[in-house]
């Protein structure tokens, strides 16, 4: 048997916050993997005591990408307390400002923070390279200059709905601040229109709908194939998908969690092979390897802990959040043919985010058109001094969940489980590992590499957010 | 992550106009792991020429001063540490956003991280991390470009000004903010102004009427021009809405008052504009409030305008 050697590798960029991953290497493939989130922010414990409507001041600004998706769990929260459901155009601004951060998020994520990878010298030899690096080389690509303006005009819906982004508090429990007038609504039109345009152009090669209606991974496959490599960037990727056998790297846990999202996909889990419905009730958070002493106490000096992620377990078992699994609990054919094949893996994942970037863009067009000029966006709502309600959201990255308890007018407790939480938990008490400690395994490390590139394709797969993780 | 979006074209772009180039930005470089962490070091050692430190984020002490809430990952060393040490060579150091400036809302309630801002602790500009008489080797203090999040214009444009030089303390205000945009106030600019000329008030979320009596709005005295650049295209906070909660202002996660209620003695608000007398101040408004046009009370309590302004009729042939 070969010598087990270890590699420590951090810190990682290109993700959202900060990661340290340790791996132990031998015959050339990650053994183990430990993923260790080195930062803990405290505001759990910011939150308690105050008055409840902070928490749509405060719970935001955990992240700066991830704020909308924060704003919207914390709303809904309240909402549930103090028993109030927002008029349709609440509900139709509110989900506009939700899925234009998702969108953009997506889009961030693709274009910034996982292609660049492509364009690593490590590549030079692939016929691919060339393009990848004109494209997506980091701070240069030809994609990047395209994309990062066009996510900066798609982002002007953020300025017209929700004042500005990231930290807004046009979210609230009875529905949106902003009323949206007839000459705006035109406006939110154009500023789609001009996003579709960049989609279509760059990233799809396309129209969004024939995106959004690949159905099979054999349907997938065509489209591949119907064009030269160069011919959009998803299909740039899944050629190059393809060379490097990505739908065979970072295969996850296989079992997967939704809060569902604009009543286009449900909420619910899949395990082992079964769809059923999601109760918040079955989750516990597993504290045996985190640095916590209990659910909001630090103890940097535990024995055993290696990070300052908990580990959120569903009936016990390990589940992946994200576009995928979004999609697989909604049954999408798509992502269920995928999933058969390969079991969840890294192509699978970026497959899905930008299937899903295609059908939300298409949703958002038909919901600017349903807004009612004149009718009511928000509602008052009075809280009680007591009671307790939850915000389960779906986060570009997956299933962000707010539980909010208020005592006497104050919140007497919060508590927030993000989507990278979920995926990039540490080991629990069964020593089982996490989604992401369980994707690395495997995954080939190159003679002499100290960064292995493998294993960021598998980490940025997740579309990680750290600084929601240890929030 | 609100920079991505500078000026419409993005971070890179915005700043390459300005010759400046990002040496390693954790969102945006190809490093990663060892490779970032070569850079880094350099940069700690003065090995390589850093004209600007940028630091995003509270730096975390505790606990106990150990700074293990927040280990530079792959280096088992807290981030103060690295920040210390890049500080030490930069040019000028530069924090980016309320927490690197103040601490901001980590701070808040019983700041449970033992957070502190860069080179201001708190409500006082008291030192942070950094103490009160530093100065990187451009002679200038910290540079606090506040705000949660700032606009991405008071980064482009001030790292811009750096790089044309010239810039000098007068450039900054007694916190460190840029006056290029502390100088103005969030109100400025406002597109409520008609409500609050006439303290037509909202009462409750969407109301068009003025934010400042109920709903929390600290716009006048807020330092900032985002009503007068906007965010995002078309918005700010106010026009989104919603109250402005000086969140460029030190202390700002704590003000003692819920933040979307406003504070009041004897239905006065606590926070009124800081440079004008009170007595004056509620004079006005009382008289404001009688003058105020049915149109101008009646759209202030509806999220669409419901009363449009008079047209003289048109004059006779």
């Amino acid at each position: 048997m070969t010598a087990t050697t270890r590699l420590i590798v951090g810190p990682f960029n290109r993700v959202e916050g900060d990661l340290e991953v340790t791996l132990d290497i031998a015959d050339g493939v990650v053994r183990e993997a430990r993923v260790t989130a080195p930062l803990y922010r405290g505001f759990e414990q910011i939150l308690a005591g105050r008055a409840p409507d902070d928490a749509l001041v405060i719970a935001p600004r955990i992240c700066g990408i991830c704020s909308v998706s924060q704003s919207m769990a914390a709303a809904r929260a309240l909402a549930q307390i103090a028993g109030v459901e927002p008029p349709p155009n609440g509900t139709l601004a509110a989900d506009l400002v939700l899925a234009c951060e998702n969108a953009a998020d997506h889009l961030t994520h693709f274009v910034l923070f996982f292609m660049p990878d492509f364009a690593r010298a490590a590549y030079a030899s692939r016929p691919w390279h060339k393009i990848a690096v004109e494209r997506f080389a980091a701070m240069e690509g030809t994609s990047q200059r395209t994309l990062l303006p066009a996510r900066a005009r798609f982002l002007h819906l953020m300025g017209l709905l929700a004042g500005k982004w990231p930290h807004s508090l046009a979210l609230q429990p009875g529905g949106t601040t902003k009323s949206v007038d007839p000459g705006e609504r035109v406006r939110l039109l154009s500023i789609l229109a001009d996003f579709r345009a960049a989609l279509e152009q760059v990233v799809f090669a396309d129209r969004l709908e024939t995106i959004a209606a690949l159905d099979s991974a054999a349907a997938l496959q065509a489209w591949t194939h119907a064009a030269p490599a160069e011919h959009g960037d998803l299909r740039l990727f899944l050629h190059i998908a393809e060379d490097l056998r990505l739908d065979r790297l970072g295969r996850g846990p296989g079992a997967f969690l939704s809060h569902g999202s604009f009543g286009l996909w449900p909420s619910g889990v899949v395990m082992d092979g079964e769809t059923r419905s999601h109760d918040p009730a079955e989750m516990t958070e597993d504290l045996t390897h985190a640095w916590m002493d209990g659910p909001t106490q630090p103890d940097a000096d535990k024995n055993g802990a290696y990070s300052w992620c908990k580990a959120p377990r569903l009936n016990g078992r390990v589940v992946e959040v994200g576009a995928l699994a979004r999609q697989m609990v909604a049954a999408d054919p798509l992502a269920r043919d995928l999933v058969a094949i390969s079991g969840g893996a890294v192509k699978d994942r970026v497959v899905m985010r930008l299937v899903e970037l295609a059908r939300l863009v298409i949703a958002m067009e038909g919901w600017v058109k349903q807004l009612r000029p004149g009718e009511p966006f928000c509602l008052e709502a009075p809280l009680p001094l007591r009671g307790s309600g939850n915000g389960l959201v779906e986060a570009a990255r997956g299933a962000l969940g707010h539980w909010m308890v208020v005592e006497s007018g104050l919140i007497q407790s919060y508590q927030i489980v993000a989507p990278t939480t979920w995926n990039f938990s540490p080991r629990d008490a069964d020593g089982i590992p996490g989604p992401l400690e369980q994707a690395l395994v495997g995954t080939p490390i190159l003679p002499g590499e100290t960064t292995p590139v493998a294993v960021q394709h598998v980490v940025r797969s997740f579309d990680p957010c750290m600084v929601c993780t240890v929030h | 992550m609100s920079a991505l979006a500078a000026d419409d074209v993005g971070l890179v772009r915005a700043l390459e106009r300005f010759g400046i180039r990002l040496l390693w930005h954790p969102s945006l470089s190809e490093e990663s792991g060892a490779e970032a962490l070569a850079i880094l070091t350099a940069a700690a050692e003065g090995r390589v020429r850093v004209d600007a430190l940028c630091v995003e984020g509270a730096i975390l002490t505790g606990p106990n001063g150990t700074g293990r809430f927040q280990l530079l990952s792959g280096t088992g060393t807290p981030v103060s540490r690295w920040v210390e040490r890049i500080a030490r060579h930069a040019h000028n150091v530069v924090a980016v956003g309320s927490c690197a400036a103040f601490g901001g809302i980590p701070m808040a309630g019983g700041n449970p991280t033992d957070a502190t801002g860069l080179q201001a602790g708190g409500l006082q500009h008291d030192g942070g991390l950094l103490p009160t008489e530093f100065r990187s080797r451009s002679g200038l203090p910290v540079i606090n470009i506040a705000g949660c999040a700032p606009h991405p214009g008071w980064l482009v444009e001030t790292l811009a000004d750096l790089a044309l030089g010239g810039f000098d303390a007068a450039r900054l205000d007694s916190l460190g903010r840029p006056r290029a945009f502390a100088d103005h106030l969030a109100h400025h600019g406002c597109s409520r102004n008609e409500f609050y000329e006439f303290k037509a008030s909202a009462a409750k979320p969407s109301d068009r009427g003025c934010l400042m009596e109920n709903l929390g709005c600290k716009a006048t005295q807020a330092p900032g021009d985002c009503n007068i650049r906007r965010w995002n295209g078309y918005g700010s906070c106010t026009d989104g809405g919603f109250a402005c909660i000086n969140c460029t202002t030190p202390g700002f996660q704590d003000s003692g008052a819920p933040f979307l209620e406003t504070a009041k003695i004897a239905g006065i608000p606590v926070g009124l504009p800081v440079d004008m007398p009170k007595a004056w101040f509620v004079a006005l408004a009382a008289l404001s409030k009688s003058a105020t046009p049915q149109r101008v009370r009646t759209n202030a309590h509806a999220d669409h305008v419901v009363v449009p302004p008079a047209r003289k009729p048109p004059k006779a042939p």
